[in-house]
């Protein structure tokens, strides 16, 4: 394998690994807020509890969620240094106030938030709680700012000795891009959230263990997933296709496998692209539909891969169409299930209903692919752009790590986050086990999990 | 610009020594220090709600060289790839040392946890040493401001040296020493009893060693770069400097007599921010020097970002810092006070 190769399979590793941590703690953050909210206004104290079961669960995946992020920074400039140093003077910029805003702030509260509760009065502990929800979600509309510039270069001038620099700052922060896909990165967070949180609430009912506390998390769990499945299918899913459809067409056409350009294009629900013979093998399609979602109307003609030129295919190619699919498919079942599940819980009948509450609880690791799957999307459809339009990926590695090194490198992190995945999962099966009622509040004998 | 960039980065950097090394060398000195598995707890609580807020003074320094000198981030990082790699390791074990530890009730899972936390504390501190040391000797930049170093060497300086050799040894050494002794004089400060006491007890020796370190240190740089001394001959005024090094040393050792802890530690920030300020004074106004020819270089005028750039983030940076001296006063103000067997992290 060469070089380019081995650096793009450490990142990817790498990203994806630590991306299954952060969107738990996003979408999870504002979960406890709700239930620091209700807890402070109806005064129940199963809600406070069930608040103090959660934070135990959040500073476990918030520990590991930070430690695989600190090498994310350090990578681009290790393996990724002539793009590091080419573009430093725009994406450097919202990496460093990542720092300086969001990781100092989640530092300084989330301490507070977790060992504090006894000082602080319950107003003062849901702000610093609050203030963890801003600082998370800060710290992911930094990165959503670098990677929209990758994918839709903005407010930015070439400098003669051809670097990059922000010409305006304004113009950076609010890239379209950036915000389609930032509303749909964080509806797509809490979309784990809440399927998390309904898992366990299911679990707790069907075992009938703690049921009192697994219907107060299937109740938020499911009002949380029913907003947010909705809101990433429409509008944020929708907006985010039809900004592709304009800026990115080759990305576009490669996820919906359109090979031919064509008038009233039909949408490939399943199939597998034949690079070879440029069709889709077995293909299950309905036709006019995507014309009809990517322009709103069913005769619109829809640039295919024969207007882009060969070299300017993503690639691969046949692995941005699964994401794709994989992420939409699972996206609809989600928004199926918690029509499903919202209905049953305002008919009063979603604690009783095993038809729904085994799939609420087997459901959570399939947002966890779907996210997964949405960023492969992004990631691979910008491909062979590392920043879309103006530096190629294979002009963005590092030229003097022999692909030796980096082979080391990848191995070392395999090895080192197995480890983490099987403490991360003993720790939290230890918390869900031992149940929301052995938690006391800020004992001394707490760990001192200060993340 | 360039000299604005340059100092506020330095200062970064000393943010994150000055305060994340104590608590480096608190994981060092534990094996040493604890005596009792409540000692242990004593020693980990009292670095406990302040240990991570320090470590982000390295992500934000990181992210501010990043965006400030994208070539100096891009060469030193490639060219420094595989103990790079190692550090981030090394930070990754450490904080699951620090905040898993407590979660499980095994005398095992404890004790494998105390030795995590102790190595990778002691290897980080070897790290940041022989990084400051290479920054300080020099690498082997070629014409286009890229260079690759092998971990492992002869030990010799020279044109072509490697990440460890006999100069960057006694960087690392230094720094090991430097911190334990930061480290000692912060659990003076923070514990009392037993504890306290062993702490105090360290703290000659490692003062010792700090001192003799320090002697070492001035004639190997010398050896190992000639021109080390340029900026200071050229202006003497900045002999101040290590002066001041020297007084700061006495002072640790004069007020450690005394008993008054905190004023120890006090000048123990002092030495170590005065000893990076003095090496960041002969660096200036090179980033990263070459160990061959003078005109390779990194300079601060060839790694500079474009001036826009420079100019909003004078603007955010300024904000972001004040917001983050803001919370280190709160928290450091909530978590003031001895750390004993019983008493919580926030007073409780």
């Amino acid at each position: 394998m060469t070089e380019l190769v081995l650096d793009r399979i450490q990142f990817a590793f790498t990203i994806m690994y630590h991306y299954l941590f952060p969107q738990l703690t996003m979408g999870l953050a504002l979960l406890i807020v709700a239930l620091k909210t209700v807890a402070l206004r109806s005064k129940d104290e199963r809600y406070d509890q069930a608040a103090r079961f959660w934070s135990r669960i959040f500073a476990v995946n918030f520990l590991i969620g930070v430690v695989t992020g600190i090498p994310m920074e350090f990578q681009f400039g290790t393996n990724w240094s002539q793009f590091a140093r080419a573009t430093g003077g725009v994406i450097g910029q919202p990496l460093a106030m990542e720092g300086a805003f969001s990781f100092f702030l989640e530092s300084a509260f989330l301490g507070l938030f977790l060992f504090g509760e006894k000082r602080l009065s319950p107003l003062a502990h849901w702000a610093s709680a609050f203030m963890v929800l801003v600082g998370s979600w800060i710290s992911g509309f930094f990165i959503i700012v670098t990677n929209a510039w990758m994918q839709h270069p903005v407010a930015y001038r070439v400098l003669p000795n051809g670097l990059y620099e922000v010409t305006s700052f304004w113009g950076l922060l609010t890239n379209p891009w950036g915000l389609i896909q930032y509303a749909h990165n964080m509806s797509g967070a809490v979309v784990t959230g809440a399927f998390v949180m309904c898992a366990v609430g299911s679990f707790y009912v069907l075992e009938g263990r703690f049921a009192d506390y697994g219907k107060v998390f299937l109740r938020v769990g499911v009002i949380a997933g029913l907003l947010s499945c909705c809101a990433q299918i429409f509008p944020t899913g929708d907006l985010h296709g039809k900004y592709m459809a304009r800026h990115q067409p080759a990305a576009l056409a490669a996820m919906e496998g359109l090979f031919d350009t064509e008038r009233g294009a039909a949408i490939v629900l399943l199939g597998q692209p034949n690079q070879e013979q440029h069709t889709i093998d077995n293909p299950l399609a309905v036709n006019d539909v995507l014309s009809f979602l990517v322009y709103g109307t069913t005769k619109a003609e829809v640039t295919g891969l024969d207007k882009v030129p060969r070299d300017q295919w993503p690639e691969p190619l046949p692995l941005l169409f699964y994401s794709y699919h994989i992420m939409a498919g699972l996206g609809t079942y989600f928004a199926a299930l918690m029509v499903a599940a919202g209905f049953l819980l305002w008919r009063g009948r979603l604690f009783t209903n095993r038809w729904v509450l085994w799939p609420l609880m087997l459901s959570f690791p399939l947002p966890y692919i779907a996210n997964t799957a949405g960023w492969m999307t992004a990631e691979i459809g910008r491909q062979p752009w590392m920043v879309y339009g103006l530096v190629r990926t294979s002009e963005g590695y590092s030229k003097y790590v022999s692909s030796g090194n980096s082979l080391f490198t990848l191995l070392g992190f395999m090895g080192l986050y197995s480890v983490l995945s099987v403490l991360f999962i003993l720790l939290v099966y230890r918390i869900v086990q031992r149940g929301p009622e052995a938690i006391v509040t800020g004992s001394s004998s707490a760990p001192i999990t200060v993340a | 610009m360039g000299f604005i960039w340059f100092w506020l980065v330095a200062i970064m950097i000393v943010a994150y020594v000055v305060l994340d090394g104590f608590d480096l060398g608190v994981g060092i000195l534990q094996p040493l220090l604890a005596q009792t598995e409540l000692d242990r707890q004593v020693m980990l609580r009292s670095i406990g709600p302040v240990w991570d807020g320090n470590e982000v003074w390295l992500i934000a320094g990181g992210g501010t060289l990043y965006f400030a000198f994208p070539l100096l981030y891009a060469s030193a990082f490639s060219g420094f790839y595989l103990a790079l790699m190692i550090v981030l390791w090394l930070l990754i074990l450490r904080a699951l040392a620090i905040e898993l530890r407590m979660q499980v009730e095994l005398n095992v899972w404890r004790t494998f946890f105390d030795g995590l936390f102790f190595l990778s504390s002691l290897l980080l501190a070897v790290f940041f040493g022989a990084a400051l040391a290479n920054v300080i000797r020099g690498v082997p930049l070629g014409e286009d401001g890229y260079f690759f170093l092998p971990l492992w060497t002869d030990w010799r300086t020279g044109s072509h040296p490697g990440i460890l050799d006999w100069y960057t040894l006694i960087g690392s050494l230094l720094a090991m020493a430097a911190l334990s002794l930061h480290g000692a004089l912060y659990l003076a400060v923070k514990t009392e009893g037993t504890l306290q006491q062993q702490s105090r007890a360290a703290v000659r020796r490692l003062w010792m060693a700090v001192l003799l370190l320090t002697f070492a240190g001035v004639p190997a740089t010398i050896m190992a770069r000639h021109d080390t001394l340029a900026n200071y001959y050229s202006s003497p005024v900045l002999f101040a400097i290590p002066v001041a090094v020297l007084l700061t040393l006495a002072g640790i050792i004069h007020y450690w007599r005394q008993q008054d802890d905190h004023k120890s530690f006090a000048c123990s920030c002092m030495y170590l921010g005065l000893m990076l300020i003095g090496a960041a004074v002969a660096l200036y106004p090179r980033l990263l020097p070459s160990s061959e020819d003078s005109a390779l270089d990194i300079t601060i005028s060839k790694a500079l970002s474009g001036p826009y750039t420079l100019r909003v983030g004078l603007v955010w940076w300024a904000f972001g810092m004040c917001l983050a001296v803001i919370y280190f006063v709160v928290v450091y103000r909530m978590f003031r006070g001895k750390i004993t067997a019983t008493r919580g992290e926030y007073g409780d």
